[in-house]
């Protein structure tokens, strides 16, 4: 993890509203991170929590309307990519950044060769004529370990199986070398031994490529092997931010403790029951002005129910939104993290 | 896909027999008499006469044979005879219509014209206009441009011909004068008076069933391409920054034609069959309007012919419907 280099993606208080008739849906709430070159972020939280559409808000991947996307900022490459234009984003997306999501199964489209979109974002990025798209589309197979990769080019999604599926997809996504690789679940609908796979090959391409990614997962197993940083988020903001060893070894968050507690250990004697988080993730039809886990938290108190936690740093580039301090076992006395301060980076992480 | 195109083609063939088969019967249980309409003054007896010319004293089978061997051999060899100037056909019986005495195939050949211009222009218009209304109404759905839209197709679906052409004809020959309501056939176009007298009377009866037809494939349209909008493999190309008309054009649009382009193959054969309806109201001599009249004057052999016809066209666009499937949709392979 390259220490204290320029960010490569600095977004500073995102906010998504989801406009429906039913109302409003706050669905990413002051939402603030860094990614430097080259390193891998993890973000994990349960469903709904705003991960997904944190990522997809960025590069304006969310229909518009219903969202409304609003923030300081979002940099990227020197621009801001709030203000840029949707053509814009169009020659960021695909090129700059990649994706890829998180069910193979549907993403590709089922009536196109497997050559032909790979060679899309190359023939419409990268001005490459169809000979050399050609080429360097069977590169790309190769290289995300597609075996016979030429004849492979003229066969349809459907011929693929789903781990094939997602390294096509791979594939696609690193098509025109992205400095920034955002990762939507892509192991979530492939059994373990696949899923095995394309985190090995996500390793390999990494060490190989040196792009940034940005992981995102509910699966803290996964989280855990392949992360340098991670960020843990719920109700649409994030509530704790740690390099990844320092997340597992002192979670400093309610909510990331009864995650980590939810997972079964394999050693020893098996638990009667399975551990869970009582009570269901807040759905924000308003920006948030307490504590959105507090309806589920044990430490909960009273300034939880009448203030939204703002993010408190800890040190060893760790951060939480919590009023409980669980190194003084009591409410915490300590101001807030200044927004510029995160908004540099939290550079001292590691 | 030949390997299944030829087996499709093989089945087709004792199907027809049957669809033939049943046609005739049906045609021979139902009630009327060709001899309806003769003057009552003419003796039962002659009439019985009469009967027995156009060859209805035989049993039902030897009719049934009869037209299958008049149908399958004797008029493909007259269609040859005409293009080659061939004479295999000479001095055999050919399919002759009761009301007529002339070869039901001749007057078919007569009628297609005008019901190929007018019904089939028709559903060209409609399916050119449908498609892309279909597709801007599902890509801005809930717009302005959809609501009207879904209303001007409401109307259509729900409006029937034998009404909206009587209020096309009040509205514009009757009251504002601009176009004839009646279709002359012997109408010939020499010179662009004329030509543009064509269009003025081909105007009414393309645009009512323009509007009928462009309203289901517009609404077929519409909902292939929400069903595909929402499609993951959308974000996905939105994801490689390709513009909206490369996504939506491309590769929604692809997606979306496989089951409307299948409703438009399947729509194909009622061209043939003409509009009966809307030929009535506006007096075109198509097909449509010819199985009227045929049925009026219980005319056996050209009820039986025209209903095969058309029930050939419907075996063979379903055939080709499923080709265009094969082809439109990789995922389908009949090997």
């Amino acid at each position: 993890m390259a220490d204290g280099a320029e960010p490569v993606l600095n977004v500073r208080d995102l906010n998504t509203v989801f406009k429906t008739r039913s109302g409003s849906v706050h669905a990413v709430n002051s939402v603030s991170f860094s990614l430097k070159p080259g390193e891998l972020l993890g973000v994990v939280g349960e469903s709904g929590s705003g991960k997904s559409v944190t990522m997809m808000s960025l590069i304006g991947l969310i229909p518009s309307p219903p969202a409304q996307v609003s923030g300081t900022g979002v940099e990227f490459g020197g621009m801001d990519l709030l203000k840029a234009s949707d053509d814009e984003l169009r020659r960021i997306r695909g090129a700059r950044i990649g994706f890829v999501f998180q069910d193979p199964m549907t993403s590709l489209n089922p009536v196109f060769t497997v050559g032909y979109q790979i060679m899309e974002p190359l023939r419409k990025h990268m001005k490459m004529n169809k000979a050399d798209a050609r080429r360097r589309a069977v590169e790309l197979l190769e290289l995300v370990g597609i075996p016979d990769a030429e004849r492979r080019l003229k066969d349809f999604p459907h011929q693929f199986s789903g781990g094939m599926r997602q390294r096509v997809m791979i594939a696609i996504a690193l098509a025109c070398d992205p400095e920034v690789l955002i990762a939507d679940e892509p192991t979530t609908a492939l059994d373990v031994t696949i899923q095995a796979q394309i985190l090995e090959l996500m390793h390999e391409l990494r060490a190989k490529l040196g792009m940034a990614v940005i992981w995102i997962t509910h699966d803290l197993g996964v989280i855990a092997g392949i992360a340098d940083r991670v960020l843990v988020m719920y109700g649409g903001q994030i509530v704790e931010h740690a390099p990844v060893k320092e997340l597992f070894q002192h979670p400093k968050h309610p909510y990331t403790r009864a995650l980590l507690k939810t997972i079964p250990s394999v050693r020893g004697e098996r638990a009667d029951r399975l551990e869970v988080i009582e009570g269901q993730p807040p759905i924000l039809r308003a920006a948030p002005t307490s504590c959105s886990f507090s309806a589920r938290c044990e430490f909960c108190f009273e300034r939880c129910l009448n203030e939204n936690p703002p993010r408190f740093d800890v040190g060893h580039g760790h951060d939480t939104a919590c009023f409980y301090d669980f190194d003084a076992n009591g409410p915490r006395h300590q101001p807030n993290m200044a927004m510029t301060q995160l908004a540099g980076g939290v550079g001292d992480a590691g | 896909m030949l390997h299944f195109t030829i087996r499709r083609l093989l089945l087709a063939i004792p199907t027809l027999l049957f669809i033939s088969l049943v046609i005739f019967l049906l045609l021979d249980l139902a009630p009327g008499d060709p001899m309806a309409s003769i003057p009552l003054t003419v003796p039962p007896e002659v009439k019985e006469k009469m009967r027995e010319a156009l060859g209805l004293g035989e049993p039902v089978h030897i009719r049934f044979l009869n037209w299958l061997y008049q149908f399958f051999v004797v008029e493909p060899q007259v269609a040859f005879d005409h293009l080659f100037g061939t004479n295999f056909a000479e001095g055999k019986q050919r399919i002759i219509s009761f009301q007529s005495r002339s070869p039901v195939m001749s007057v078919v050949a007569e009628r297609m014209p005008q019901t190929l211009w007018v019904v089939g222009l028709s559903y060209i218009f409609a399916t050119l206009i449908a498609v892309p209304i279909g597709i801007i109404s599902a890509y801005r759905q809930y717009s302005w441009f959809d609501q009207i839209g879904t209303f001007i197709s409401m109307i259509g679906f729900s409006i029937p011909t034998f009404f909206s052409g009587v209020l096309l004809i009040v509205v514009f020959s009757v009251i504002l004068g601009w176009f004839p309501s009646i279709y002359d056939t012997t109408h010939e176009v020499t010179d662009w008076s004329s030509f543009v007298y064509q269009m003025k009377q081909m105007a009414m009866p393309v645009f009512v069933l323009t509007l009928y037809n462009a309203a289901q494939v517009s609404r077929f349209m519409r909902a292939s391409m929400l069903d595909n909008l929402n499609q993951d493999y959308v974000r996905t190309a939105r994801a490689k920054g390709l513009s909206e008309k490369v996504v939506v054009l491309v590769h929604v649009l692809r997606n979306s034609m496989i089951p409307v382009v299948t409703v438009i193959a399947l729509g194909v054969p009622t061209i043939f069959g003409g509009a009966i309806i809307t030929e009535q109201v506006f007096q075109v001599n198509g097909l449509g309007q010819m199985l009227i009249t045929a049925i009026y004057a219980s005319d056996a052999p050209m009820v039986q012919t025209l209903t095969f016809i058309f029930a050939v066209l419907i075996v063979l666009f379903n055939l080709i419907a499923d080709i265009l499937y094969g082809i439109l949709d990789p995922r389908i392979r009949y090997d």
